[in-house]
């Protein structure tokens, strides 16, 4: 089933929905319905809506500058530490609205992780790096727990074999590719339940490259992922889902597969065979 | 799916500590706006401090004395000779007016307290205005002069708060004091002739333009501003005619010409360094230097500027500097590529584009200068100088001194005009920063 | 005033020079000015520099040597008469007698033989009577002495404006000889300028040398009569030196530790004051305020930096003071009305601003990106402040704090109104301490003979101050510039 967001009024074609009645089989983890983003005077994202699933691999694709990692960072209220952003509509995180006045934005960080474009270690060590989510939301009790925690986090995040003999040396010391499994590690560590990835790989080499992206597909046993992704052959790697955004529409969003062989959108198809973007 | 860990799920943990967190999260809120409020406290309180003390020096109550100007007293030659008026006797003048207003008082005690009621410095008011028109010798005038100032601290109630002129001159009932006669200045006798003056309707308070015109003074109600002030004004002269010229051209120098190579990196640090120094140090560099040295005179003007020019070369630099690298390399090369020379290219169209940026920083520096007080204290710049100097190289002190020097004398009237003063430099400085301000705002480019 | 003049004549020469110059070139011209290798104006200006240079560098040579050489002349006449019997007369029936202590049976007086105080007097003597201003008792051979010096002194200014013109004139005139359309004057011109701006920028360097050898010099005179040890690690300060040798305390005492501790104090509690307020209040600007409430805060808090510190120095002693007497009188606590705690406090608001702005400069360079790392993982701003932003802005904060420490060593104001001239050795705020910078100006406020121990254990002191500070400024400088190097 696929999306295809209109440009005009009258090519209105998505079934009327409300909020709660799934666009997906199979359950949905995150549900946007009429979101809308404005930066002061811009309005960056129009009348977006879509489903994702669980554990499965989202994948948000477009030409850059429309709007993909705006709205990826409406997912987990990361817009709210802009002063003039504002969002309007409606965002569910398992049925919760997470605009919520009641909704602490705190926990739904924790619960909603997000891994950055540029990999930003905190200038500590990689211990502490990894340590820092559950110390600050007392999700452990004593160091042994604690050291379980790191380790199982920096596994998980296939790091461990690398760092292991040392973790006590600073964070900002690894490699670039190092330093993303790091961030990765650091999300996993406060047991989230979606993780956001903003472009995680655009400043890596191919190897760390594909390093990741053989992480995010383990990961998804796991834990729900939304990535943005400017690489059309990363989108088509490891998402089971694709959503492509133009000039902060969403236009069309279906599997993977079907985005990238038999696409609905005249736009969408000018977009994955490079004719512009 | 969220990874179970012990008995409680990480949900329930982070519910657990949630409250903890905002507490925390609204403490540290408080300590800044504390802070915060700490800090603009401390500004509201030493401003008011400030205006409190010193407002009323800029009140002076005189008394109208009728003066005979008897020319046997002061021109027995009837020449109006300007020297010999000049040292002739004003005060006998002004202690006969006092005893006809006053006949009863005719023992030596009473008289001399007849005579302190009225500054001492009442002989200069008449004197100045026999000089200014001498056609006056000979006739009766009725003149308005200063109260001595423990009398003027009195009526403006610094001495007994009970005490209030404007009151007292309506009603002309007794003065209503609430001290007793130990604690509050002056004596029930001469409280009796103060009140008496009072009554004859001859005291008024009015503004005080001796503060404005006057040199420094032994006397309170004598001491002014304006010696300091015009000797502010030659220091910062020679400070502006010198750092300007020399910190504008070793700017250009360092940021258009200068190869990159160890000496202009010492230069560079050290005008770094340079800004740090304690000032101080500047004054004892000119004390070693400009007044042993090279032996130019103490206390002068000259020689402060010249210790300023040192102090705020590295303020003057640096700025320029910075003006000079936010114009584009865009402009530089658009000139050279018309076959202007390097210097040309500087001078026609970098520099008139870097200049409000200079200036900015220039003013800056001299509003520092302004406020500096430390260095020229080791030059001699805190001599007592009565005289309103007359050139940059008269002995004189700036305003922060004669403000330091007040600050010294116990007396309440000081501790007033000290406030007063302080409130002119802190006018003379928010006029240039407030000039620097507009100046950055009207000329900001952004490229 | 006389040399005033001279500069105005060479000034006026220079610009005769400079239409001179700029007529002749025009005249060869012959109305084409592409045939000029430059513009008009620059050879007016190679003709104006070539007049005003060369004599304004002679008239500052001459200037400051002339009433030395002057003043030797009369020297050398005094030696020379002075073994007449009514010239010695002349001088021990003056004041003068008493002051260079010439003893009644003496037959000559031999300036070798005078101390440098009293040949200091005596040229004193020489220069007020040229000038006639004399102070003392009119002694008939000293005023022949004087009219020695003031002869000398007139003629050597006659000649000295004479040979001024004479090199203007001269100048002007090989410049003016030598213009020609080929001549490179722009280059000249230009080469002359920036000779000019090189000299401008050394300035700083003279500075900084004329600083060091001052301070040095004077010190190591200072070294010469007390011992480097007892000025260093002397626990005694009591520099009242007795004019009479066999006065009580003649030795005085010149052990500067009490003073390093009082300064030291005096920071302390400036730095309590300074740190918290001034880092917090950072924080809550870079942080929580949002742009209105920072566009009204920050220029007030920037007024406090502008507050000249002798206004901060009234008010620590006028208001401060007695306010910290009073309440520890109203609590029973023995509270000096020079107490290091008013004046230390008083500093540290001084400093307050300085503080903030810096690491307001640091926190804000610390990239957003530490910052959304924090957020995206669930931490609150307080979190993320004390965990994240403030531990990797730490060194740049270590770095302003050192700026501020050295500031406050330095500062001399507050100190000099605010605290005590008693050199205690003492850690209690509540007691007056003195400080390096108030015993610098104490020691040379007022007339001094120049090298008594006295005046010159001012300048150990400000070697002692201007090492300190620069040392913390260069750690911090250096500690800063890694800092942003860091994040660059």
């Amino acid at each position: 089933m696929t999306y295809q967001q209109p440009h005009t009024e009258a090519s209105v074609s998505y079934p009327e929905t409300t909020a709660g009645s799934p666009l997906v089989a199979g359950g949905v983890k995150v549900a946007a319905r009429d979101a809308n983003v404005h930066y002061a005077d811009k309005h960056a994202i129009k009348d977006v809506t879509l489903d994702i699933a669980p554990h499965e691999v989202t994948a948000f694709i477009g030409p850059s500058g429309c709007g993909k990692s705006t709205f990826l960072r409406c997912l987990n209220r990361m817009n709210d530490t802009i002063d003039i952003c504002r969002v309007t509509g409606d965002i569910r995180l398992d049925g919760e609205d997470i605009y919520d006045r009641k909704v602490d934005v705190v926990q739904l960080r924790a619960r909603v992780g997000m891994v950055f474009q540029k990999p930003n270690p905190f200038p500590k060590s990689i211990y502490e790096n990894v340590a820092y989510g559950p110390r600050i939301h007392g999700l452990v009790s004593h160091k042994d727990e604690l050291d379980a925690v790191v380790h199982g986090s920096l596994e998980r995040a296939g790091l461990l074999n690398e760092v292991q003999d040392r973790l006590e040396s600073p964070g900002t010391g690894l490699s670039g590719g190092q330093q993303q499994r790091l961030c990765i590690a650091r999300a996993i560590a406060v047991s989230p339940e979606v993780i956001l990835m903003d472009e995680p790989c655009s400043a890596l080499d191919p190897i760390a490259t594909a390093k990741i992206e053989e992480l995010i597909d383990e990961l998804r046993q796991n834990y729900t992922i939304v990535i943005v992704t400017h690489s059309m052959q990363q989108a088509a790697r490891v998402s089971q889902r694709t959503a492509f955004f133009h000039l902060g529409n969403l236009v069309e969003m279906g599997d993977t597969e079907t985005i990238f062989t038999n696409p609905e959108h005249k736009l969408t198809q000018g977009y994955i065979t490079g004719r512009f973007g | 799916m969220t990874a179970e860990s012990g008995t409680k799920s990480p949900t329930e943990r982070m519910r657990a500590t949630l409250r903890r967190r905002y507490a925390a999260e609204r403490r540290f809120q408080a300590y800044g706006i504390v802070a915060i409020v700490v800090a603009l406290s401390m500004l509201v309180t030493l401003f008011v401090t400030i205006i409190g003390n010193g407002a009323g020096a800029f009140v002076q109550h005189t008394a109208r004395l009728d003066i005979s100007v008897y020319p046997q007293d002061i021109d027995p030659g009837r020449e109006a000779d300007l020297d010999a008026l000049a040292r002739a006797n004003y005060q006998s003048l002004v202690n006969d007016a006092l005893y006809s207003m006053f006949p009863e008082a005719t023992s030596r005690q009473d008289r001399r307290a007849v005579r302190d009621l009225i500054s001492p410095g009442a002989k200069f008011v008449i004197r100045d205005m026999v000089m200014d028109d001498p056609s006056l010798i000979g006739q009766r005038v009725s003149v308005r002069v200063p109260l001595s100032s423990q009398y003027d601290q009195v009526l403006k109630g610094n001495v007994d708060p009970a005490v209030d002129f404007r009151v007292m001159r309506e009603s002309s009932t007794e003065i209503p004091w609430s001290l007793p006669e130990g604690e509050r200045l002056i004596s029930d006798t001469q409280a009796g002739y103060l009140q008496q003056l009072i009554r004859q309707g001859e005291v008024e308070g009015s503004f005080n333009r001796w503060f404005f015109t006057n040199g420094d003074s032994r006397q309170p109600e004598l001491a002014g501003i304006w010696g300091a002030a015009v000797g502010s004004m030659f220091t910062l002269m020679v400070t502006l005619l010198l750092s300007f010229p020399i910190g504008v051209s070793a700017a250009i120098y360092l940021e258009e010409f200068a190869p990159k190579n160890r000496l202009t990196d010492i230069i560079e640090v050290n005008i770094n360094n340079l800004a740090a120094v304690p000032s101080i140090v500047f004054g004892l560099l000119g004390l070693a230097v400009f007044l042993q040295f090279f032996g130019l005179p103490r206390s002068a003007p000259l020689v402060g500027g010249l210790v300023l020019t040192l102090m705020t070369l590295p303020t003057i630099i640096i700025a320029s500097r910075a003006a000079l690298k936010s114009v584009p390399p865009s402009i530089r090369e658009a000139a050279l590529g018309v076959g202007a020379s390097k210097l040309q290219c500087i001078v026609h169209h970098v520099l008139p584009l870097a200049m409000p940026g200079m200036l900015t920083g220039t003013i800056i520096g001299m509003a520092q200068a302004l406020g500096e007080t430390a260095p020229l204290l080791m030059i001699g710049m805190v001599a007592f100088v009565v005289d309103v100097p007359g050139s940059p190289l008269d002995p004189s002190t700036v305003l922060p001194v004669q403000i330091y020097l007040w600050a010294d004398s116990p007396e309440r009237a000081f501790t007033e005009r000290t406030s007063a003063a302080i409130m002119c430099l802190l006018g003379f400085l928010i006029l240039m920063n407030a000039v620097a301000v507009l100046l950055r705002k009207r000329f900001e480019r952004r490229w | 005033m006389n040399t005033l003049l001279v500069i105005a004549t060479i000034l006026v020469l220079a610009l005769i020079g400079f239409v001179l110059g700029r007529r002749r070139i025009i005249r060869q011209a012959e109305g084409v000015y592409s045939r000029l290798h430059s513009l008009p104006t620059y050879h007016g200006h190679f003709v104006a520099l070539w007049c005003a240079v060369p004599a304004l560098v002679l008239l500052a040579v001459w200037v400051p040597l002339e009433p030395k050489l002057a003043m030797s002349a009369a020297l050398s006449h005094f030696q020379d008469d002075i073994g007449i019997a009514a010239n010695l007369e002349s001088i021990k029936t003056s004041t003068l007698a008493l002051l260079l202590q010439v003893p009644k049976d003496a037959t000559t007086i031999e300036l070798d033989a005078l101390r440098s105080d009293q040949l200091d007097l005596l040229r004193t003597e020489i220069r007020n009577m040229a000038d006639g201003t004399a102070s003392t008792g009119h002694a008939a051979f000293m005023e022949e002495v004087a009219s020695v010096y003031a002869g000398f002194r007139d003629i050597s200014t006659i000649l000295m404006v004479a040979a001024c013109v004479a090199v203007a004139g001269l100048g002007a005139g090989v410049a003016y000889s030598r213009v020609r359309p080929e001549m490179r004057a722009r280059n000249r011109v230009e080469t002359a300028v920036r000779w000019f701006m090189i000299l401008c920028s050394t300035v700083a360097i003279l500075t900084t040398l004329g600083i060091v050898l001052s301070l040095l010099f004077e010190s190591m005179r200072f070294f010469a009569r007390v011992p480097i040890t007892e000025f260093l690690f002397g626990l005694h300060w009591s520099p009242q030196m007795a004019i009479r040798a066999d006065q009580v305390g003649s030795t005085g005492g010149f052990g500067a530790v009490p003073l390093f501790a009082g300064t030291m104090l005096i920071s302390a509690i400036a730095m309590c004051v300074a740190v918290p307020v001034g880092l917090l209040s950072a924080i809550y600007m870079a942080e929580y305020a949002d742009s209105r409430v920072r566009a009204v805060i920050k220029p007030c808090l920037e007024v406090l930096a502008g507050i000249p510190t002798v206004v901060y120095g009234f008010f620590a002693a006028l208001t401060v003071a007695p306010l910290f007497r009073q309440w520890g009188e109203s609590i029973g606590l023995d509270v000096s009305s020079e107490s290091a705690l008013a004046a230390g406090m008083v500093m540290g608001i001084m400093i307050i601003p300085f503080v903030s702005s810096l690491s307001d400069d640091v926190i804000t360079a610390v990239p957003q990106a530490m910052r959304e790392g924090s957020y995206g993982l669930g931490a609150t701003r307080s979190e993320t402040i004390r965990r994240v932003v403030l531990p990797a802005a730490l060194p740049g904060i270590v770095g302003g704090v050192l700026l501020a420490v050295s500031r406050a060593i330095g500062e001399t104001m507050i100190v000099v109104m605010a605290a005590g001239l008693a050199a205690n050795l003492t850690v209690n705020p509540l007691q007056a301490v003195t400080t390096v910078t108030v015993q610098i100006v104490t020691l040379l406020v007022g007339d001094q003979e120049f090298d008594s121990p006295k005046t010159l254990a001012a300048f150990a002191l400000g070697l002692v101050l201007f090492v300190m500070t620069l040392l913390l400024n260069i750690i911090a400088l250096h500690v800063v510039r890694k800092y942003r190097e860091q994040y660059e």
